[in-house]
């Protein structure tokens, strides 16, 4: 079709694509500006890429292996809870990093309910900090999400095939082999590379359980670089590093990873007539029970401390969790006033492409653009004055390509079904916005909305570089209290955070399906 | 009037020429075969395909290259003819105008509107609770508001059954009469020509023909029309 099938206008949304770009070149190029290349990296600049590279191919590998048989588990059992652990699966998506490390410490920690069972049948305690202990979280957050993948394209599988198989009487083994390894030969590679993608930046795993000279991970580095240091040509030097490696393999693993459905969809459950045997049930009846366990032990233990903590938290908490509300809210703010005209101008356009702006976030870290703009700001204003505005504005950075994924498909429906009779009346500019737009596509504005505030409502990366000790987020807060070794305290304020991100998400995304007319 | 000159319409491999003209107050079928182009003379009659060669005047100017909103005429689709989450009021008061901002003069019009086609209680309801009919009802009502010179209409009550389409063509020939609009209507079916058409415009063989008189036509029709109407 020649002519536009809907007149939105792409002014707002180039420009709002034109100041994410912009944002990120800024910070990019101060970084540039100010790394200072005669010195070169030295031996501990070596290990922290040594080791980001190793913890996250060992995370990467580890989630998406042990995803095979919990994923071939939900695809082919019906049970009751189903539809409920696998709600659960989507989670980690909006549980705050700090919060599970704190259940994760709960339970594998020096004094956790691991060790005090290995005590009782007379074991030597296991530690969880280091490599492992950075492996485990990043596995506890990666599993699920890797689980989701595997456990859609299962569900692409025909039912068809598995009647066909059925007849043939197959054994689990043929079936394995004939209808499974091939699917299992296309999705891991992208799953594998998505999670080691995310665990390539990880900061706040390896800020809580990794550190010293052998698990830091370059994030870590730029971080402490900063905050130790304070030698910012050096931490300009390790976010061009950061670039490179993180910048560099998104791009390359760009066209083999999947399409992250975040949404639902997952309820269809196939009739499957093979895997009706013995060994094939206890196995899957393993791989779903140690999967609920490990997944929510954790959680558990953050509530039961939690609960016993809230009395020993001290007003601090409360104030930060004031000004994390603040935060997440500013977040949902600028991210909505990005990504809707981005995504009216990105319909209007051929498919592809024009996405790919809202990923230049993925590519730069956090603690990347952070300094870049630490570098900016500092000679013409007090940066940590700036700490809640900028952590604000990086964390709707951070949720933008999950957000365009989410709002750009059913707008590009929407556009396409109501596209002519919006022209016939003449429907453009803020009508089409406020009486098509905007209604039509409020569950996901909601969903969208939900998770970007959940999202800024747990982070903890940006605002650790430039928080001053009075513009303190919850998840710092809390992080300071572990620090303290204030646990009981530590856990209250993790309860508090738990509730408050799970809180703005149900929130946000219930206030969008209120009332909202098919 | 409106006028089709030396026009060429293109898309991919398919080609529709038309040079024809349509008179003020009277009512076009436009019939053919399934894919000959009937839609595709609409869509760029309306705007939403452009002409590959030739021009669209209305009273001599030149209208070619506007918007499907700045032309003289409505249109009503097969379906998606009203926003599901709006009310029947506010989906015909889009018709008048589309911020919505409706002064009560133009409330009482859209209330007129509403009543005249038999939903003068329905202003309050969405589209998903009303009947196939009384949704088909609620778009003329628009239309009406509209006052548009011309009204297309591409089968938009083709999910009807049959007594319920010939009380909605009634009802459109009503308001097209009352209104002096000019009328264009695809259709399948030679009694809805019959029905309600003054003439016809017989799409086949990449050509709209110039429209010529319906009675006549139907009751001695020529080869290639008859070969269509079996």
């Amino acid at each position: 079709m020649a002519f536009s099938t809907v007149s939105i206008s792409s002014k707002l949304g180039i420009g709002a694509a034109i100041l994410v770009v912009a944002l990120i070149l800024a910070a990019l190029l101060a970084v540039l500006w100010r790394a200072e290349f005669n010195s070169g990296l030295g031996p501990a600049d070596w290990s922290a890429i040594r080791f980001t590279a190793l913890q996250a191919t060992m995370s990467a590998v580890l989630s998406t292996l042990l995803a095979i048989p919990v994923a071939r588990a939900l695809a082919r059992r019906r049970f009751r809870g189903r539809g409920l652990l696998v709600t659960l699966l989507g989670a980690p998506f909006i549980l705050p990093v700090i919060v599970a490390v704190l259940g994760l410490l709960a339970v594998f920690g020096r004094a956790g309910w691991l060790n005090a069972g290995l005590a009782q049948v007379g074991l030597a305690p296991v530690s969880i900090y280091g490599l492992h202990g950075v492996v485990l979280a990043h596995v506890f957050f990666n599993l699920p999400l890797a689980t989701r993948l595997l456990l859609q394209a299962w569900q692409t599988i025909p039912a068809e095939r598995f009647r066909l198989a059925a007849q043939m009487n197959l054994t689990p083994h043929a079936v394995f082999r004939s209808i499974e390894v091939p699917l299992l030969r296309q999705i891991l590679p992208g799953t594998a590379a998505l999670i080691f993608v995310i665990c390539l930046t990880s900061f706040a795993v390896a800020l809580t359980l990794g550190g010293g000279p052998s698990a830091t991970t370059v994030e870590l580095a730029i971080y402490q670089a900063f905050r130790f240091d304070f030698d910012l040509s050096r931490a300009a030097q390790l976010s061009l590093v950061q670039l490179g490696i993180a910048g560099g393999t998104a791009a390359l693993a760009l066209w083999i990873i999947p399409t992250v459905s975040i949404g639902g969809g997952f309820d269809r459950s196939l009739h499957r007539w093979d895997a009706q045997g013995g060994l094939q049930r206890v196995l899957d009846i393993l791989a779903i029970g140690l999967t609920t366990v490990f997944l929510s032990l954790p959680i558990a233990a953050v509530v039961i401390r939690g609960v016993a903590g809230l009395a020993e938290t001290p007003a601090a908490v409360w104030h930060s969790a004031g000004v994390s509300i603040i935060v997440a809210l500013i977040s949902i703010v600028v991210l909505l006033s990005i990504a809707l005209p981005m995504a009216g101008w990105i319909v209007t356009r051929p498919r592809g492409g024009s996405e790919a702006v809202g990923l230049l976030g993925l590519a730069a870290s956090p603690l990347t653009i952070g300094t870049g703009w630490f570098i900016l700001i500092n000679p013409v204003a007090d940066p940590f004055a700036l700490a809640l505005p900028v952590t604000a504005l990086i964390n709707a950075f951070m949720a933008l390509p999950f957000v365009l994924r989410i709002i750009v498909p059913p707008m590009r429906d929407t556009v396409q079904i109501y596209g002519r009779l919006t022209q016939t009346l003449g429907l453009g500019g803020w009508p089409l916005w406020r009486w098509m737009i905007l209604p039509r596509l409020r569950p996901q504005i909601g969903f969208a909305a939900g998770l970007t505030g959940a999202l800024s409502m747990g982070d903890l990366g940006v605002i650790a570089l430039f928080a001053s000790p009075d513009t303190v987020t919850l998840p710092l807060q809390m992080y300071r209290l572990m620090g303290a070794y204030r646990m009981d305290a530590a856990a209250g304020a993790a309860l508090i955070l738990l509730a408050l991100s799970l809180g703005i998400f149900w929130i946000f995304d219930k206030g969008g399906r209120w009332h909202a007319q098919a | 009037m409106l006028r089709l000159e030396a026009a060429e319409i293109t898309q991919d491999t398919f080609k529709l020429r038309a040079d024809l003209s349509i008179e003020r107050s009277r009512k076009y079928a436009v019939i053919g075969p399934s894919g000959a182009g009937k839609s595709t003379l609409l869509a760029a009659l309306c705007g939403f395909i452009p002409l590959s060669k030739g021009r669209l005047l209305w009273q001599d100017n030149n209208i070619t290259s506007f918007a499907p909103g700045n032309r003289p005429m409505t249109m009503l689709f097969q379906d998606n003819n009203l926003f599901p989450h709006l009310s029947v009021q506010q989906n015909v008061g889009l018709g008048l105008r589309p911020d919505l901002r409706l002064s009560s003069g133009e409330k009482d019009l859209v209330q007129n509107a509403l009543s005249r086609v038999g939903l003068g209680d329905f202003a309050q309801r969405k589209p998903g609770v009303l009947s196939g009919g009384q949704q088909s009802r609620a778009a003329l009502a628009r239309v009406l508001v509209q006052a548009r010179p011309l009204v297309l209409l591409d089968e938009p009550f083709a999910a009807l059954g049959p007594a319920l389409r010939n009380e909605m063509l009634d009802l459109v020939a009503e308001l097209i009469t009352e209104t002096k609009a000019s009328l264009i209507m695809v259709t399948h079916a030679p009694e809805d020509v019959r029905r309600i058409a003054d003439d016809v415009i017989f799409v086949a063989n990449g050509v709209a023909e110039e429209p010529r008189p319906a009675a006549a036509l139907m009751d001695n029709p020529p080869q290639e029309l008859r070969d269509y109407l079996g």
